[in-house]
């Protein structure tokens, strides 16, 4: 009788902390990864699972996109900015035992800057001139020339730390240093993972989570309120999201992607090559109406190509306001008062066909014909970005800090400006950090008055989560649901 | 007996190539490039390129038609471009859960199906035959998918008995799996008992219209007895056909209810392969399934013989 008793003090004493004992946590996921490598493909579901939780990088990323200390403690760069020496952590294993040090870093950037590399983001890691080992513990990377975004970059999921013996089964069994281990993946269904009882770092308070695949948006409805999933970080129906705002059993933490949406523009096509036809376009354009009819309201109108929660990031959408009769003038100054005709080639998401339809009807008030094409993601990538073969699209850039894509005169806008493009140099080369910021800006303005494309809004990211789930992250600077500091609170 | 299999069985091969050769043709055709959907929105071309080769999509169409069906004779379905592991492991674990789920439906819509076909036949024209008809009328209408929101809304979400969807996987019980099949087996099966219902129904009555139940009925036998011990077996005859035709499109066409229920059942693996271009996925289920649906045909056909055995003797067959 004493011993129950005292058990129910410590119940209490449990719940009254306010912390729950060690559970899993069930985790909606709109998009199965088509495997569990980050190393290669671009595929965002893949670091959804993986990023922070099985798979670490020298540095990490957190819920603001600022660089913090990963499996290198702390770091010192060089006064030119060329060489990074990186102290990594002591006595850090991974899943399968084996230890890591310095070794494995190189294994890994070797492995992604090779010849035969199927990294997706082989380019950050160009810049690398040599890399040095130390001590086990100590590696020194130089460069060819200062870069302040490498630090971000080898942050990223493409960056992680692999070991060369688990490197080529990580596709489907991954090996990492994280504080979560893979367990098992029924495809199509779900992935589990529990927690590293021999992680390095502070244990993670969860003892494990499953990643369920859920594609359906009303799916994700039904399987919130039946309690099937605790948290959906990234909730796929914008359109029913005020049922989970009315319900106080549920949080809805709205929050922003690093999804720049864009009506892209074939800027070497005529007429989108005549800048006259490009600012119409961004005068026609009425953003509050795209907002509120296509994403519910739950988006933020953006000016350029960069995300507003960004310290460096200029609200430019006042530079060309919604006025249609400046859209029809400009039309008529460039040479089509009766308007012309163009096609809109749409992907399947759900955003760019319901933003699409807005658009089309938009650019029709001001005489330009929108016809709609409706694409598969294949067809788009073969036919919008490979091959240029388009007038107008629409489709949301969701890598963090990519304003450098205008810089490349061969990619799909076809946008080629030597203004812009020095400025990108200088920042490439830049050691200042305030010189880099005021770069940054310069940037944003360049593109926004060149009117490269139309700026639409930032894709917001929709967290709906349990009562009582805290630690989620609240926007995605970089596509990830990193759990380490997740726990779920009881609620009575 | 022999003949008609022999024949059966040579046409049976001679579709099957012939279907191989036109999938492959048009997977060839297809727009999209399997490495560049991986590689996404921003990446180098040399590593497309080397993901190219490492796929095995640099070698030419020809020689990919026969390493394909050499491995698929042997058993090899080759590898998934996306998943990376075996496609004959992926297509079985899919199977899992399809076949079962396809069989709980037919039976379902069988054991449904059968007794209100008679039922109403025997009653035609009374109020159970109206009342009956007319809830089939409204099965055969209402969509599928639209139901099975219904079911999920009543039984997960306010009830909480079912889970809303999700598959625990075999290895889970026996129960848990049939629990979690339950509510997509019923919203499949409720269009098909409709639609078997009808046929069952106007089956009976048309068999109960022939010179064999009247003679039955001459030597003394009530309108029951002639009906089950001479008219129901032939009265099969098209409802085998019809429940033929439903296997075969339930075993992929569940797609839009394994969506609903997110099951990881072989309808959405076929899909989402095709918008990946996962294509060496693609064109193995697409086989599989003609050569279900194959070989389904050639069952039915062995029923019916077995059922009237008129066919098994005549050419007709």
């Amino acid at each position: 009788m004493a011993k129950a008793r005292a058990f129910t003090i410590i119940a209490l004493l449990v719940m009254v902390n306010g912390h729950a004992l060690a559970q899993p946590i069930n985790v909606g996921l709109q998009l199965e990864p088509p495997n569990l490598d980050p190393t290669s493909g671009a595929a965002a579901a893949i670091d959804e699972v993986v990023y922070g939780n099985i798979f670490e990088g020298l540095v990490r990323i957190d819920e603001n996109g600022d660089v913090q200390p990963g499996l290198s403690l702390f770091w010192e760069v060089s006064t030119d900015g060329r060489s990074y020496i990186f102290h990594l952590a002591e006595g850090v294993t991974f899943h399968d035992g084996s230890s890591f040090d310095a070794h494995d870093v190189r294994f890994s950037f070797n492995r992604a800057r090779s010849a035969g590399s199927t990294n997706a983001k082989k380019y950050i890691f160009a810049p690398i001139a040599n890399i040095d080992i130390l001590d086990p513990l100590t590696i020194m990377i130089t460069l060819d020339q200062a870069r302040p975004d490498f630090l971000f970059n080898i942050g990223l999921g493409d960056a992680v730390i692999v070991a060369e013996e688990t490197v080529a089964t990580n596709a489907s069994r991954p090996i990492g240093t994280g504080p979560f281990k893979f367990d098992r993946w029924v495809r199509g269904d779900r992935i589990e993972l529990s927690r590293n009882e021999n992680y390095w770092g502070s244990a993670p308070r969860l003892s494990g989570a499953t990643f369920k695949i859920i594609t359906d948006p009303l799916s994700a409805y039904t399987a919130m309120k039946a309690g099937d999933i605790d948290t959906f970080p990234n909730y796929p129906a914008p359109e029913n999201l005020f049922l989970f705002d009315e319900d106080p059993d549920y949080d809805v933490v709205v929050g922003l992607t690093a999804g720049e949406t864009i009506l892209a523009t074939n800027n070497k096509k005529e007429p989108f090559s005549d800048i006259k036809v490009r600012r119409a376009i961004a005068h026609a354009i009425n953003r509050q109406e795209l907002i509120d009819g296509a994403m519910f309201g739950n988006a933020q109108a953006i000016g350029t190509h960069f995300a507003p929660n960004h310290p460096d990031y200029v609200d430019l959408t006042d530079m060309y306001p919604h006025d249609a009769d400046k859209a029809r003038a400009l039309l008529r100054e460039a040479g089509y008062a009766d308007g012309f005709e163009a096609s809109l080639k749409l992907p399947p998401a759900t955003y760019a066909r319901r933003t699409g339809e807005l658009i089309a009807n938009q650019l029709g008030r001001v005489g330009i014909n929108v016809s709609i094409e409706n694409l598969e993601w294949a067809q788009w990538i073969d036919q919008v970005l490979r091959n240029r073969n388009y007038d107008l699209t629409i489709v949301s850039h969701v890598e963090p800090m990519d304003i450098n894509i205008y810089a490349n005169s061969n990619y799909y806008f076809g946008y080629d400006n030597a203004d812009f493009q020095y400025i990108m140099t200088e920042i490439d080369h830049s050691t200042d950090a305030a010189m880099t910021s005021e770069l940054y800006k310069q940037a944003q303005r360049k593109i926004a008055e060149d009117a490269v494309n139309g700026y639409l809004y930032q894709l917001g990211k929709y967290g709906v989560w349990k009562k009582g789930v805290k630690g989620m992250w609240a926007n995605y600077p970089i596509r990830s649901n990193d759990l380490r500091d997740v726990y779920i609170e009881e609620q009575d | 007996m022999g003949r008609f299999l022999v024949k059966r069985l040579l046409s049976l091969s001679l579709t099957m190539l012939v279907a191989t050769v036109i999938i492959f043709i048009m997977i060839e055709v297809v727009p999209g490039d399997p490495a560049a959907y991986m590689m996404g929105l921003s990446t180098s071309t040399d590593a497309t390129e080397a993901l190219r080769a490492e796929l095995g999509l640099d070698k030419g169409s020809l020689e990919r038609y026969v390493s394909w069906i050499e491995g698929m004779l042997g058993g090899d379905f080759g590898i998934s471009y996306t998943y990376r592991v075996p496609v004959s492991e992926l297509i079985a674990e899919r199977a899992m859960v399809s076949v079962p789920l396809t069989i709980y439906a037919l039976l379902l819509s069988t054991c449904i199906a059968i007794p209100v076909g008679v039922i109403s036949a025997a009653a035609r024209g009374k109020i159970t035959d109206t009342v009956l008809m007319g809830v089939a009328q409204v099965g055969v209408a209402v969509p599928n998918f639209w139901f099975a929101i219904l079911l999920v809304l009543l039984f997960s979400t306010s009830l909480g008995l079912f889970s809303a969807g999700g598959f625990p996987g075999w290895d889970a019980g026996f129960y848990q799996c049939i629990k979690a099949l339950t509510l997509p087996a019923i919203s499949l099966a409720l269009p098909q008992a409709a639609i078997l219902s009808r046929v069952m129904r106007s089956s009976v009555l048309e068999v109960m219209n022939e010179d064999y139940i009247r003679t039955a009925r001459a030597k003394g036998l009530s309108k029951r007895q002639a009906l089950i011990r001479h008219g129901l077996r032939n009265a099969m005859i098209p409802v085998l056909t019809i429940l033929g035709l439903q296997f075969s499109f339930l075993l992929a066409g569940g797609i839009i209810i394994e969506s609903i229920f997110s099951l990881p059942g072989l309808g959405r693996l076929v899909f989402q392969s095709i918008a990946q271009r996962d294509l060496i996925v693609v064109k193995s289920i697409v086989t599989l399934l003609v050569f279900a649906v194959v070989t389904i045909t050639f069952i039915v056909d062995l029923l019916y013989a077995w059922v009237d055995p008129r066919l098994r003797e005549g050419e007709s067959g």
